[in-house]
């Protein structure tokens, strides 16, 4: 079990709903794969910094996530096939990642407090 | 015999002449690694602003000679940024980034 964490963009000309629905999916999709949710972060509507299948903004989100070696590689083939999703990454977190990582979440939790 | 006065004032016609050498600063700010004096560990790809002060008004990432970041984490820059530009957060290339 090690700690990843993927960055996802999803097409801007979806609906929140639908962006709320396409998270759920793969949040859900993780669980049922043994991966424990540690945190989630949806940034919302951004500008992307160069044109990305013709489209100058895209729904970011955030997924903390541990999770057996396997799932990773099966996660980025539902990306591959889902057309709502325009770019994604996944890193694995080592010991000082998870600490940024938990330093961030607190800073943000104030922040919205 | 000329005196110091005199020889200001013909100064117009040739060349100009100190005494004792001017007090010049030559000695320029030693360049420190910045996240070795500030303990930041982790070089974060998602703070594009933050990986600004690393590239240049193109969009190229600064040479170590330049920022003075210590060769552990001018690796660590490199990976943030290019993991940056993948997800668009920056630009591959760019005008007047500044």
């Amino acid at each position: 079990m090690k700690n990843y964490e993927t960055v996802f963009i999803l097409n801007p000309a979806l609906s929140e709903e639908q962006v709320e629905k396409a998270v759920d999916k793969y949040e859900k999709y993780l669980k049922s794969n043994g991966a424990k949710i540690v945190s989630k972060e949806i940034w919302g509507l951004k500008k992307l910094a160069y044109t990305i299948q013709n489209k100058n903004s895209g729904f970011y989100n955030l997924i903390e996530y541990t999770a057996p070696a396997d799932v990773v590689s099966s996660l980025e083939v539902e990306f591959k096939r889902d057309e709502t999703i325009m770019r994604y990454l996944t890193v694995t977190l080592e010991k000082d990642a998870i600490e940024w990582a938990e330093k961030r979440r607190n800073r943000n939790t104030k922040k919205a407090s | 015999m000329a005196g110091i006065d005199e020889q200001s004032k013909i100064k117009n016609e040739g060349e100009i002449r100190y005494l004792s050498p001017l007090d010049i600063n030559t000695s320029k700010a030693k360049k420190y690694c910045m996240f070795r004096r500030s303990g930041i560990k982790y070089v974060d790809y998602k703070d594009p602003d933050f990986l600004n002060r690393f590239i240049n008004e193109q969009g190229k990432i600064l040479p170590r000679r330049l920022t003075g970041t210590s060769l552990k984490y001018q690796r660590k820059v490199a990976t943030a940024v290019k993991r940056a530009r993948h997800l668009a957060l920056l630009p591959y290339v760019g005008d007047l980034l500044k």
